[in-house]
């Protein structure tokens, strides 16, 4: 009886760690099936167009409120001691190294990872990935080839946009509401930012987007029958891919920045 | 010609199929009956591969289905699946040239897009639902679309899982005539799995009885009548009472 929520946690934890494992082996056979023919172009350029193109209403404005916030919190923090100059280059380099690739790959997982899981579900419950297969149409490189190619290229282009706009917000409430100058605004954030900034996080996009299609992906094929089943498959999705990114994002700082 | 020899498959506890062992002749129509969840899905979808049998084997020409190139195994078999399972985001026309837009029956567009319209002209839809998609059409007209393009590429045996099911009396008979018609046409051998007796008498020159992992009778439909099996008697005339237990 004690043991009881021990219990429970030690079942989640291993549910968990299994279905890691079997998204690694989906991960293998998703590589696999990309060395091989045929390669589906117009299924490829369909899903950069709705992974990428229509994410970026939401991604830019999440950039620029979170520019604006950033701006303020390190006005508010840095006039503590003096030092309200540098707000341009500490929202650029938190923009552009963080929350740009972090906050875009949130926002991506939540509106791209639900609409693959919950699309791929749909086609396995009506039948349609059996379908596919009796037409001689390998799901794997027709459905999940596409979207995790098209995402991990689509979404370092939504981080650079992201980053831009939210450098923007911090210009736009710096100047606008804190009194910054406009010229050194712009003069500080160019001056601070290093090229290896701006890659860093755009690499972070790269395995961000990878990560997003990859479990939406899985998830949506592996979806159980019916409404509910889809339901379910829709909302591991959304919350794999986020644990994942932000894992991934601890781990890629560390290799980046640290030492 | 296709054969079924000893064809297992359990999912977890529950034992499905327990040695099934069926011949369709070359260009015969072979009907499976059988109660719900007995497993006559599951058959078809071992023979194309979508689900792997436990043990048995399966012979088609008498080659051993698994060992034959899978792309070129396919390309033999045309499928009806119950509920359709037309493409959504594709429109009727491209869901019926499917296979003939990609891979390796793969024509020009324009020449894909004549068969489609002349397939959906062969199943009584006229050419302007090519250009719908899916979700616009009636559960009728969809099972057209499907059998369109369950033909699309001339196969040599096509599938139908319960052809009739959701439609209205009328709608299934002129299904059932459709599929019988086609199937004499094309000269394929065909194999559909109904608990429709109506679409067993359109459709069937043999039946066989599916019961209990294994098949319980097989014959030519013109002997069903008079088959003495008592499991057959209570399925074809809906019987609540009789061999098979029903869950009231």
């Amino acid at each position: 009886m004690i043991l009881a929520p021990v219990a429970a946690i030690g079942r989640s934890t291993l549910g968990g760690l299994a279905a890691l494992g079997r998204i690694g082996l989906f991960l293998v056979a998703t590589l696999s099936a990309a060395l091989r023919p045929p390669f589906y172009f117009r299924e490829f350029v369909h899903a950069l167009w709705v992974i990428g193109y229509n994410s970026l209403p939401v991604v830019g404005l999440t950039a620029f409120f979170t520019g604006g916030a950033l701006a303020l919190q390190i006005y508010e923090g840095g006039s503590r001691f003096n030092a309200e100059q540098v707000v341009p280059s500490i929202v650029a380099i938190g923009m552009v190294r963080e929350l740009g690739p972090v906050l875009g790959g949130l926002m991506v997982a939540a509106r791209v990872a639900s609409s693959i899981a919950a699309e791929i579900g749909t086609m396995k419950v009506t039948e349609q990935l059996d379908a596919l297969v009796t037409l001689s149409t390998d799901p794997m490189r027709y459905l999940t080839v596409p979207r995790v190619l098209a995402a991990t290229f689509a979404v370092p282009v939504l981080v650079a946009v992201g980053d831009s706009i939210g450098i923007f917000g911090g210009y736009v409430i710096g100047t606008g509401r804190l009194d910054l100058n406009a010229a050194a605004y712009l003069k500080n954030t160019a001056d601070y930012l290093e090229l290896w900034d701006i890659t860093s996080g755009l690499i972070k996009g790269a395995v961000f987007g990878f990560i997003v299609a990859l479990v939406g992906c899985y998830f949506g094929m592996n979806s159980e029958r019916g409404a509910q089943g889809v339901g379910r498959a829709t909302k591991s999705a959304v919350v794999t891919a986020s644990i994942l990114i932000l894992a991934a994002n601890y781990l890629l700082t560390e290799l980046f920045f640290s030492a | 010609m296709i054969e079924l020899r000893g064809i297992h498959k359990a999912f977890g506890p529950n034992r499905v199929l327990r040695g099934v062992d069926l011949s369709v002749p070359r260009g015969e129509s072979m009907v499976i009956i059988g109660g719900s969840g007995t497993g006559k899905s599951v058959l078809l979808k071992c023979i194309l591969g979508l689900v792997k049998p436990d043990a048995g084997r399966i012979l088609i020409q008498g080659e051993d289905a698994t060992g034959l190139d899978r792309d070129a195994f396919l390309a033999r078999f045309g499928m009806l699946f119950q509920g359709g399972a037309l493409f959504d985001s594709l429109t009727v026309w491209q869901n019926v040239a499917f296979r003939l837009l990609r891979g390796a029956q793969k024509r020009p567009k324009a020449e894909a897009r004549e068969i489609a319209i002349e397939k959906l002209r062969r199943v009584g839809l006229k050419p302007e639902v090519a250009d719908l998609y899916p979700a616009e059409l009636s559960g009728g007209m969809q099972k057209r679309v499907g059998l369109a393009r369950a033909i699309a590429a001339e196969p040599e045996i096509i599938f139908f899982d319960e052809p009739t099911t959701g439609l209205d009396p009328i709608m299934a008979g002129v299904i059932n005539e459709l599929i019988r018609e086609i199937v004499v046409e094309m000269g394929a051998t065909a194999m559909t799995i109904t608990h429709d007796m109506t679409s067993v008498r359109a459709i069937a020159d043999d039946v066989a009885m599916l019961h209990d992992g294994v098949i319980q009778w097989t014959g030519p439909v013109a002997n069903m009548d008079a088959a003495p099996d008592p499991y057959l008697q209570q399925f074809i005339h809906g019987r609540a009472e009789g061999p098979i237990e029903a869950v009231r």
